[in-house]
């Protein structure tokens, strides 16, 4: 897993915090964004974000269980064997499924059905387990639990722009059904964007999911390459530093 | 395109550009699009027009996002080629949004986001029909009727197909009706002689209209094989496979089944045979791969029209089949002269 090596480069030392806390909001919600560049969690994802409210009910879901096992794993990082650390992580990310399951099964009924399978699955959703491994087993408690909710943020947003964007181009509408979510105030929440719209199947089918997703991973890449565009030609005008060593692998810093 | 007769010494090449190559083959669909609008009115015309002018501004506009040249590849006609052949296979008279959205996704999202004309790994024309067909199921399954219109001689007027694309036309259901594919999928429990004898669709003039159109397309199609534009091989293959199923399935089974005569001359056989699965784009380059993809489509269309969800497969098969060309390609390399027999893929480490 690519984050892992990236954060155990980070992070030699297994006690040391990496405490940066601007660095974990900005890895989550942007340079190591779990939908964009680790592309974790891509089942339900696809999935479900036929509508803003599936994926923004999804992403909430995520984002709790996702925080929730940061902490608790985060919590046990001392106790827990190093043999036998995954299948612990994996019965305390079902404990927190199970607890999430239940709470839209009493609260919002009806997305709970919509979503069906999806909520169970979040267990094997390869976002929270590998953020369990790879920084909150090496982290104290509020570094992992700020870590947990950012990327569970980054998670999310991609989730809630996918599920606007196929809604959008699939039904021409925006927020319909948000009720199911938010309680009576959100009825007429609903934004019809195109009147008689015909409805545009494909961008509800699996396969919008995935264009969608391409366009999105090649927005961010094209926005990145303009920056690194933009730092570089800054440090061109300011001249070349005294002296530079050249690295060919790895990431360089700075 | 171009590579068919590149060979030593390249004088001979005179002529036979891309551009050549791609205008060769709209002319050569002009005795099918003749045929239809005889048949259907206006529309196709109308929907190659529309199609025509949605290529060119997607392609310029991608094109120049691209930074690349936008005279010099909108002057290839390629663009153009895939409007053409996606006009001829959307219903005549459907909306003119469907057609923007098909030729727009076509030449976007399968041509230019690969890379252009030359990197495509599927069939752009059959990416757009493909989207239309799965995104607008009802408008894109309404065929001018043939049978009423075609008795009386009520082809719908120029101004009418205007009217049915740009607006609504009123009484469009009293235009249009299955096609003889779509009849025969949904005869339902009916044997084969009860549902040609009493299913609209199957009736003479219906079928004889689709007979004029596929016989269109030959013609066509034989056009291009004789100017050496396509080979022979893969439409061979492609009509040899599906004539075959479809004769083996009709010897076992002559009560539920349809005769390899009706499977050859309804739908887009003659038209997918010849113009969609010759792209030499995204289809072998091989001859032996060639017979083994054209093959491949054509069991895939029998096995679509037969058991699968839409009344003809040829925009699936050919896309199912671009998908294997790279493979197929892969284990029917040519021998190469001077080489015992043909290498299979890289052997690294070993040189024969």
């Amino acid at each position: 897993m690519s984050t892992e090596d990236t954060l155990t480069s980070e992070n030699p030392q297994e006690s040391a915090p990496s405490a940066n806390y601007s660095e974990i909001i900005y890895n989550g919600l942007w340079k190591n964004n779990p939908a964009l560049v680790q592309l974790l969690g891509l089942c339900p994802m696809l999935a479900v974000t036929s509508t803003v409210v599936n994926a923004l009910g999804l992403g909430l879901a995520t984002m709790v269980v996702l925080m929730g096992s940061n902490v608790a794993v985060s919590l046990i990082r001392n106790y827990v064997a190093d043999a036998v650390r995954l299948p612990a992580f994996v019965m305390i990310i079902a404990s927190f499924t199970t607890c999430i399951e239940l709470i839209m099964q009493a609260y919002t009924y009806e997305l709970y059905q919509i979503l069906g399978i999806f909520i169970p699955l979040i267990v094997t959703n390869c976002a929270i387990l590998g953020r369990a491994d790879a920084f909150a087993s090496r982290n104290p408690v509020l570094p992992s639990a700020l870590d947990g909710m950012m990327m569970g943020l980054g998670f999310t947003v991609i989730l809630v722009v996918l599920g606007g964007m196929r809604e959008l181009i699939g039904q021409g509408t925006l927020f319909s059904d948000m009720q199911l979510l938010f309680g009576d105030m959100a009825l007429h929440w609903k934004l019809v964007v195109f009147a008689n719209y015909p409805d545009v199947l494909f961008a509800m089918l699996p396969p919008g999911a995935f264009i969608g997703l391409g366009l999105l991973i090649a927005l961010k890449n094209f926005m990145d390459e303009r920056e690194q565009k933009r730092l570089a030609a800054q440090k061109a005008q300011q001249g070349p530093a005294e002296s530079k060593r050249v690295r060919v692998t790895g990431q360089t810093a700075s | 395109m171009a590579l068919l007769r590149i060979t030593s010494p390249h004088t001979q090449r005179a002529g036979r550009r891309t551009s050549w190559v791609m205008l060769m083959v709209m002319l050569a669909t002009v005795p099918g699009i003749a045929v239809q609008t005889w048949l259907f009115g206006w529309g196709t015309l109308i929907n190659i027009a529309i199609a025509g002018i949605a290529a060119l501004l997607s392609e310029a506009l991608i094109l120049s996002i691209r930074r690349r040249s936008v005279a010099f590849f909108l002057k290839d006609y390629s663009a153009l080629l895939t409007a053409v052949l996606l006009g001829i296979a959307l219903p005549p008279t459907v909306a003119w949004w469907v057609t923007v959205t098909a030729v727009a996704f076509a030449i976007i999202f399968a041509k230019q986001l690969y890379g252009g004309l030359g990197n495509n790994p599927f069939n752009p024309a059959m990416v757009g029909y493909a989207i239309v067909l799965v995104s607008f199921p009802v408008p894109m399954t309404q065929w001018v009727g043939a049978h009423e219109l075609l008795a009386s001689g009520a082809v719908p007027t120029f101004s009418q197909s205007l009217q049915a694309i740009f607006q609504h036309l009123p009484n469009i259901d009293s235009y249009t009706m299955a096609t003889p594919l779509d009849g025969f999928k949904h005869k339902n429990e009916l044997s084969s002689a009860a549902a040609f004898s009493s299913i609209d669709a199957l009736q003479l003039p219906s079928l004889s209209s689709w007979l004029w159109i596929n016989g269109a397309y030959l013609l066509g199609g034989l056009m291009l094989v004789w100017l050496r534009v396509i080979t022979w091989h893969t439409p061979a293959a492609l009509l040899a496979a599906l004539a075959l199923m479809a004769g083996v399935f009709y010897l076992f089974d002559p009560a539920h089944a349809a005769s390899p005569w009706f499977h050859l001359t309804t739908g887009a056989a003659m038209f997918g045979a010849f113009f969609i699965a010759t792209d030499p784009v995204s289809s072998c380059t091989s001859n032996r791969g060639k017979l083994v993809y054209g093959a491949g489509i054509g069991i895939l269309i029998y096995i679509i029209r037969t058991w699968g969800g839409y009344p003809d497969g040829v925009a699936f098969g050919v896309l199912l089949m671009n998908f294997a060309a790279p493979l197929i390609d892969y284990y029917t390399q040519p021998r190469t002269y001077g080489h015992q027999k043909a290498k299979k893929g890289l052997k690294i480490g070993e040189d024969n």
